[in-house]
């Protein structure tokens, strides 16, 4: 009798998790794991509190468990719809939206939302079904009919402004785009230019971030941030302070690291939002080097397998949708590195499964339970 | 228009090889940066990790105390209760904040004045007192009211205080809030400084240190009273909150200095100088120790520990009476004929005269087409060695001068310390002018000025001319002279104190040198010079002392008169005559000389030898004249 209850039990338990990709699983609950331990240090001292961490690691879990559930047929017919509701929310926000610390990125509906948020996961979709539609009678024109899917929603946000965001939905309709097969003759130029102008920077720094010269097309704000990253010092108690202060906890972690709750640059305030976007320099503080390099492991096992399903993928729709999801991963995590460790500018990018912060871990359960649906439900269509 | 070919699995593939090419080169570069700022550079951010967590608060260091020879403090410290602000926790306008304050304690223009001065000139670093010697009821208040001023606080400190305020002001001088410039200044000391030098700055941390001697003793033994800071290290959040105390290096209190100075001398000679300005220098022949050094009118020290207010400050330095200047230090005077017993010497240590030799002095004496006169109409006779100091005779001297030339008198002078640095324990001394031919070349542009007129040598014999010196040099070479030639650097110090132990490190001086005299020579003019209390120009002030005293009156011209007669009362106050006076008692084995100065008084018989033997009486005999207040110990 007890051992058919527990047997019993056992099942239901097994069947929650049937279904889910054992190895995404295993990397997920990894850097979720590094996420928690990393958060206990953290939030030590600050008002920021321990059930909430542990309520959103569950809806994100929950969000990804229900998505992983939904056929990928069901995304691809709601596709329109979703980036629809997500640009007409844009254009609500670019009318009616709220404005907090200069920017309009909020809306009212009762309660605050961030459509923006909404059109990292809706851009990918709709692009993916537009080139799914478009599968095997594809013209040139239909990479500008995907410019202009991407171009509005990106605009509406990078005017708000919020050129974070907009860069990432941008990277996001970008992959796809690329994934889908834009010609190298008209990729390559466009990287040569980016590489050849991010060298002039790097050389040229010292000249065009002087006081009066005027960088055409950006805000005064954007120039600083650039400049600010080519030289944190000049700036030290501004921009650059955040910079130096996350590079120095980075730097004097060494190869092994402080340990847990010894890191004296997160535990005495000098990193600034130490548990959402510069969690990591309290990890690399703590954990070291050694620490540094597991984590990365599991970001890259994390692409690997996401990019494996994908390639094993039914249709174009899944494939490009798994690829884009899984890049958007890739792109967080390297832009959030790369930010605390003072190699890109400042832009507010959560580090995936382990920044502090309900709306990225729930759109980051929805891109993993797309991922994981997509591994469940491949036999199903291709047989 | 482009065509395309159906996008099958293969072209997919081949997109994500390549996507999985870039993330992995992206990771590399991650890796590549973590590497370098964790492995690479791990030093120099643990360093700066660090520096950043670690917050050195001073603790400043007890200054030392001063004491005069027989134990009086002269220089001392007490705790009271101090606002204090400090100001990396300032937010706002200081105006504004002092106005709030001021309702709660008593903050006057010139609390607010010194503050913001400080405040300014520390470049708005540290914490600085806005109000001292708060009253319990003040204190209270604020108490009470302290939440609403973040960064102000109440703490007792120790503050330098001189508790006979004017007296031996010039001597002991002050102390005053660290500057910038003094900190610089310390900084190269540190830098320059042997490890093996016992008056090197004894501490690199100078953000312990909050004052530092400005003048006087407090100057010159700065390194001394100042002893070493101590500090905590305290870790500290990014906003400079306090979390827990690391470890705590102790201050060291700065040792005691022991002055050779008799303060109540000192005091008794200030009184006695009344509303007359002047200096007097009471040495200690056979060690070299100050017994007092008088400056004439004096300023109260105290008024700038905490920084000087401006009124005060602008009395001080507008006053003719030059209250600030230290004259006895500085200020030079031709020695008129104080000088002469030093001439006799030379001229019985040259064998330019004997001491029987005789002139006859007709009350002037001519040379070119100049005529010299002597102060006494018809002269003095027939004088020899002794009546020309008991008397004073001038033309025994100008025709000395001139059978000895100017550099033969150099050269006897020198060594006596006459227009030379003595070496005294305090800074800013004058050299004087001792002429010489060659003093001339290198003094004047001119070739026609370059050159030495025998004329001027005539009246360099009786202490006029170019002949100026400090008073210390004077008493210094009257010194020299009655401790037979042996040379004793002077000194306002003679010991440093530990103050724990009491055990007292002597600082005096040693010998300097030997100046090559026949005893019998210095007998003949220490003879002489007690004649001239007996007998002499000063024989009715030395009426019935109790010991032997050997002396010489002086009155120097502050402005040539060109021949005219000089009428006391009729001249200018400030271009009056100065009266000087020279002494050492007792006459058989001196153990005090004095030089002094009265300025603008006149006579150096009626002005200054009088306040001479007051000293004396006193210092040998323990009298003190009626009219002089007590001496009362401070509090």
């Amino acid at each position: 009798m007890e051992k058919s209850a527990i047997n019993k039990a056992k099942k239901i338990f097994l069947s929650i998790f049937s279904g889910l990709d054992r190895q995404l699983g295993l990397i997920l609950l990894g850097l979720a794991g590094i996420g928690f331990i990393t958060f206990l240090s953290a939030s030590q001292n600050t008002p920021v509190r321990f059930e909430d961490e542990l309520r959103n690691l569950a809806l994100s879990f929950a969000v990804m468990w229900i998505v992983s559930r939904v056929p990928p047929k069901w995304l691809e017919t709601t596709a329109v719809w979703i980036y629809g509701v997500g640009l007409a929310l844009l254009i609500a926000v670019a009318i009616f939206g709220l404005i907090k610390k200069g920017a309009r990125r909020w809306l009212n509906i009762g309660f605050v939302i961030q459509p923006s948020e909404l059109m990292k996961i809706a851009m990918p979709l709709m692009l993916a079904w537009y080139f799914q539609k478009r599968e095997g009678i594809q013209k040139s024109w239909d990479y500008g009919v995907a410019a202009i899917i991407l171009g509005i929603p990106v605009l509406l946000i990078a005017r708000q402004p919020d050129l974070g965001t907009a860069l990432l939905v941008f990277a996001a309709g970008m992959y796809v785009i690329i994934l889908a097969g834009l010609p190298w003759k008209w990729i390559l130029p466009f990287v040569g230019l980016g590489a050849f102008g991010i060298i002039l920077i790097i050389i040229f720094g010292s000249t065009i971030c002087a006081q009066d010269v005027v960088w055409p097309l950006v805000h005064n704000y954007q120039k600083h941030r650039v400049c600010t990253l080519l030289d944190p010092s000049s700036d030290p108690l501004g921009k650059g302070f955040h910079t130096i202060q996350s590079m120095i906890a980075i730097g004097s972690g060494g190869f092994f690291g402080k340990g847990w709750f010894q890191g004296t640059q997160a535990h005495l305030e000098f990193i600034p939002e130490k548990h959402t976007d510069f969690v990591f320099a309290v990890f690399s503080e703590e954990f070291g080097l050694l620490g540094n390099l597991v984590m990365l492991a599991l970001f890259f096992a994390l692409i690997k397998r996401g990019l494996a399903i994908s390639a094993s993928a039914p249709n174009l729709f899944t494939r490009l949708l798994g690829a884009s999801v899984t890049l958007i991963f890739f792109t967080y995590a390297f832009v959030n590195i790369g930010m605390v460790s003072g190699l890109l500018p400042v832009v507010g990018v959560p580090l995936p499964f382990i920044s502090y912060g309900g709306t990225a871990l729930v759109t980051l359960g929805f891109g993993a339970g797309i991922l994981m649906s997509i591994h469940r439900h491949r036999r199903l269509v291709q047989s | 228009m482009v065509s395309f070919k159906k996008p099958d699995l293969d072209s997919f593939q081949e997109r994500i090889h390549i996507a999985t090419l870039f993330v992995t080169f992206c990771f590399l570069l991650l890796i590549t940066r973590l590497v370098w700022l964790q492995l690479v550079s791990h030093g120099k951010y643990a360093l700066l990790a660090e520096n950043n967590r670690i917050a050195l608060v001073p603790a400043p260091a007890n200054r030392g105390l001063l004491i005069d020879r027989n134990g009086i403090v002269i220089g001392r410290n007490y705790s009271a209760l101090t606002l204090d602000v400090n100001a990396a926790e300032l937010k706002g306008n200081v105006d504004e904040l002092i106005d709030e304050l001021s309702q709660i304690v008593l903050i006057s223009p010139r609390d607010r004045r010194n503050f913001k001065r400080s405040f300014e000139d520390s470049r708005k670093m540290g914490t600085f007192p806005l109000r001292s010697m708060l009253t319990e009821a003040e204190t209270a208040r604020f108490m009470a009211n302290r939440y609403r001023f973040p960064g102000v606080e109440i703490r007792a400190r120790s503050f330098r205080e001189y508790p006979y305020n004017e007296l031996a002001s010039h001597l002991i001088g002050y102390i005053g809030r660290v500057s910038q410039r003094d900190k610089e200044k310390m900084q190269a000391e540190i830098e320059n400084s042997k490890a093996d030098d016992p008056d090197a700055l004894q501490t690199s941390f100078l953000p312990g240190i909050q004052y530092v001697g400005k003048i006087g003793l407090e100057q010159s033994y700065e390194n001394v009273l100042r002893g070493v800071p101590g500090y905590d290290q305290v870790e500290i959040t990014a906003g400079g909150k306090p979390v827990r105390t690391l470890s705590s290096s102790p201050s060291v209190p700065g040792k005691n200095v022991v002055l050779s100075v008799d303060i109540k001398l000192q005091y008794l000679v200030e009184q006695l100088y009344g509303n007359f300005r002047g200096a007097f220098v009471a040495i200690e022949p056979e060690t070299g120790d100050i017994l007092a050094f008088v400056s004439k009118p004096n300023f109260n020290p105290n008024d700038f520990v905490e920084g000087i207010d401006s009124v005060t400050w602008k009395e001080l330095n507008d006053s003719p009476q030059k209250p600030l200047y230290n004259r006895p230090l500085k200020g030079i005077y031709p020695p008129g004929s104080t000088y002469k017993p030093f001439m006799a010497l030379a001229a019985l240590e040259t064998k330019k005269r004997t001491p029987s030799q005789t002139i006859s002095d007709p009350g002037y004496f001519d040379f070119g087409n100049h005529t010299f006169r002597d102060d006494k109409k018809g002269g003095h006779g027939i004088v020899d060695m002794q009546k020309s100091i008991v008397e004073s005779c001038d033309t025994y001297y100008y025709l000395l001068a001139r059978d000895m030339g100017v550099n033969m008198m150099h050269d006897f002078m020198k060594p006596f310390g006459f227009g030379q640095i003595t070496g005294i324990d305090l800074q800013g001394e004058s050299k004087g002018i001792l002429p010489s031919t060659e003093w001339k070349k290198n003094t004047f542009k001119k070739p026609e000025q370059q050159k030495w007129y025998e004329g001027e040598t005539i009246s360099l014999g009786i202490g006029q001319g170019y002949n100026a010196f400090t008073i210390l040099q004077l008493a210094h070479g009257m010194a020299n002279l009655a401790n037979n030639g042996i040379v004793m650097k002077p000194h306002l110090v003679k010991a440093i104190e530990d103050p724990f132990t009491r055990n007292r490190t002597l600082t005096t001086p040693k010998e300097s040198y030997r100046i090559d005299l026949v005893p019998e020579n210095i007998e003949v003019i220490k003879k002489a010079m007690v004649e001239v209390n007996n007998s002499g120009t000063s024989a009715s002030v030395f009426k019935g002392t109790g010991y032997q005293v050997g002396g010489k009156t002086g009155t120097a011209q502050v402005f040539s008169l060109n021949s005219k007669e000089y009428k006391h009362g009729s001249t200018a106050e400030f271009l009056r005559d100065h009266a000087l006076y020279i002494a050492f008692a007792p006459a058989e084995k001196p153990t005090i000389v004095i030089a002094m100065v009265v300025e603008n008084a006149g006579f150096g018989a009626q002005y200054a030898a009088p306040i001479a033997r007051k000293a004396l009486d006193f210092y040998l005999e323990g009298k003190w004249p009626k009219e002089i207040p007590e001496w009362k110990r401070a509090p």
